[in-house]
């Protein structure tokens, strides 16, 4: 099967054209080959016949016998008879499966239509993404009444898995987010130092570390941890738990999935958040200390007094009141998501990823809006 | 089938595998011969997967060798065990597709890999498999997700048999599909054998599908192998194999495939 092998010697007697093969007519040997069959043209006007003769054939592939059915097609298409003769029995079994195979028809994909496809997806989407919003608006009231049962009925509220959320999304989450908090103090701090110490007015660094920390930077941060790390823990633990038919399972067996899954996990980030947040703000203002005293050598005792200046009732307390609405909102999307998930594995993954953008996203969305309110009312 | 002096494709000698503490396979010794179909049986859990994994080069053996057409795939170099790969298809429980491309893509990926062929010759040898696989000229631009269970195993069979493989692997081709398409993949695979003059090497928990097309089987029992045809292999005294083809299920399938 080298290059400088012949694969194809022709001879030509009147009227015939003579072919024999020989060698290999294998996949190793498809680009000569193919160079070689093209070359092939009748000797003169006279020619009316091509015989194949494959006596001489070594060794056949289905590459090969591809490429003998497109020889004799094209051959046929000139107004040539084609016969091939002295087929060896072990090749006359491929050559009948190649050719019948070829026999398929061809079908090409469907033309794009670049500005049509367009109009096509945008019409698609929006009405998927109102259909969408239906059901999830659809889910939301099913969660907050199935809710509103369990806590009306705390007998049916199962406690375990209450507090094995509670463990798993709040306590395992303490010292990354206790890592990550003091770390933002420290580089607000930093920040912060550095430009107020121009107009020498380092103190204000604690109002700006206070007042930011406490009302936006300490929540934001909570959400995002426990979004990237329990809202997509939620969407692939249920989301595995649908691929196994394990939620259908419970169905027949009349357990409410809602019920069962999704509640104790909403209610453990409800009541988990408030007090992860708490504990973020204050790693966050130790880190914001820490740096004080290192840079501008304010003590603890000068930032603790100064602290309680700006900061009122309202301003230590509006995370409080937005953390169980993030966890809400965080528990709602990542338990939704799971329970979207389709048969395969595939759609775990997105949906896991689909999860935290949402989660993410809702969170950021709410924080300004709470912002705008909280000023309106003037808390 | 059977030629006087069988030429051997793949040879298997004294294998061991084991993960961690787990004992697999403990002095494993198999011979396949060039243009038989060779069915491997065994308990759940005795190997069987592991022992196409170890003949494909997926899992390292612990001791022993394994020489696929000559050449020691413990011993080649990176480059040329990807050569040797070239000549064996493989196909994956549920046909492992890949999910991003269609069916003709899938197929054509071995190709574009390994070969110099012509982006027109290409598609038209995918073109080729597809349909000698069973599957309706259609079913090219359809991605896997859009297949049935069945079709997607003759999907994964045209990707197998892209490189126009000596050898083809088998893992459990038949599981998951209904009788009268197992029934069908079974004929598929003799045609093919027949028509392009494969060696196959099948690993399978049916027992109408050894009855209907195997020509030796192998049993994977208790670390060891032991191989033989449908009819020797009844007369074993151990009593899983015994229990295996005397069953109710072996009976019955050995009454209308012999």
């Amino acid at each position: 099967m080298t290059a400088d092998q012949d694969w194809l010697t022709s001879v030509s007697d009147s009227g015939t054209l003579v072919l024999a093969a020989s060698g290999g007519w294998t996949l190793a040997a498809a680009t000569p080959l193919t160079a070689m069959l093209n070359g092939v043209q009748p000797k003169s006007d006279r020619t009316t016949r091509v015989r194949l003769d494959l006596s001489r054939l070594d060794a056949l592939d289905t590459v090969g016998a591809l490429l003998m059915r497109q020889f004799r097609d094209r051959m046929t298409a000139e107004g040539l008879a084609v016969m091939i003769v002295n087929v060896r029995p072990e090749h006359i079994a491929l050559i009948e499966a190649v050719w019948r195979a070829a026999d398929s028809e061809r079908v090409v994909p469907p033309k794009r239509r670049p500005i049509m496809d367009a109009i096509e997806n945008a019409g698609r989407g929006s009405l998927r993404a109102l259909s969408d919003s239906v059901e999830l608006i659809s889910y939301f009231g099913l969660v907050i009444t199935t809710m509103v049962r369990v806590l009306i009925h705390p007998k049916r509220l199962r406690f375990t898995a209450l507090i094995y959320h509670m463990d798993h999304t709040g306590l395992r989450c303490l010292p990354i987010l206790g890592l990550l908090s003091f770390l933002i103090g420290v580089v607000l701090a930093y920040q912060g130092a550095e430009q107020l110490r121009r107009l020498a007015a380092e103190i204000y660094v604690v109002n700006l570390l206070a007042l930011s920390i406490l009302r936006e930077i300490g929540i934001l941060i909570t959400a995002i941890i426990v979004a990237g790390r329990s809202g997509s823990a939620f969407t692939a633990q249920i989301g595995t738990m649908k691929v196994n038919q394990e939620i259908d399972a419970m169905r027949t067996i009349g357990l409410d999935p809602i019920e069962m899954l999704v509640v104790p996990r909403i209610l453990a980030l409800m009541l988990v958040m408030p007090l992860l947040t708490f504990f973020a703000n204050m790693i966050a203002l130790l880190g914001g200390a820490t740096m004080s005293y290192i840079l501008l050598d304010i003590n603890f005792y000068q930032f603790v007094n100064q602290m309680r200046i700006p900061i009122d009732f309202w301003d230590a307390t509006v995370a409080m009141i937005k953390a169980p609405v993030f966890a809400l909102v965080i528990g709602m999307v990542g338990c939704y998501e799971g329970l979207l998930v389709s048969g395969s594995a595939e759609s775990v993954g997105l949906r896991t990823t689909k999860s935290v953008v949402e989660s993410i996203f809702l969170v950021i969305v709410l924080n300004a809006f709470f912002s705008v309110v909280f000023q309106i009312i003037h808390i | 089938m059977t030629t006087p002096t069988p030429d051997t494709v793949m040879r298997i000698r004294g294998l061991v595998t084991r993960f961690g503490g787990h004992l697999v396979h403990d002095g494993v010794d198999l011979d396949v011969y060039r243009g038989e179909v060779l069915g491997v049986v065994g308990a759940s859990g005795s190997g069987k997967s592991v022992l196409l994994k170890a003949v494909v080069g997926l899992v390292h053996p612990s001791a022993g060798r394994i020489e696929v057409l000559g050449h020691d795939i413990g011993a080649l170099s990176e480059a040329r065990r990807i050569a040797l790969q070239a000549r064996y298809g493989v196909l994956f429980q549920d046909g492992a597709l890949f999910s991003s491309l269609t069916v003709g893509q899938n197929v054509a990926v071995p190709l574009v890999e390994h070969t110099d062929l012509s982006p027109a010759m290409i598609e038209e040898v995918a073109r080729v498999k597809i349909a000698m696989v069973g599957l309706p000229a259609d079913a090219a631009l359809k991605y896997p997700s859009q297949l049935s269970g069945g079709m997607r195993k003759r999907a994964g069979l045209a990707r197998a048999l892209a490189l126009d493989p000596e050898i083809l692997l088998l893992d459990e081709p038949t599981a998951g599909l209904d009788p009268i398409g197992a029934a069908a993949f079974d004929q598929l695979i003799g045609s093919l054998k027949h028509g392009l003059g494969l060696t196959v090497f099948m690993v399978t928990h049916d027992i109408d599908s050894l009855a209907a097309i195997c020509d030796r089987i192998a049993v994977l029992n208790g670390r060891k192998l032991l191989v033989g045809t449908l009819t020797s292999l009844q007369q074993q005294p151990d009593r899983w194999i015994r229990d295996y083809f005397g069953g109710p299920r072996g009976r019955a399938a050995l009454r209308t495939g012999a």
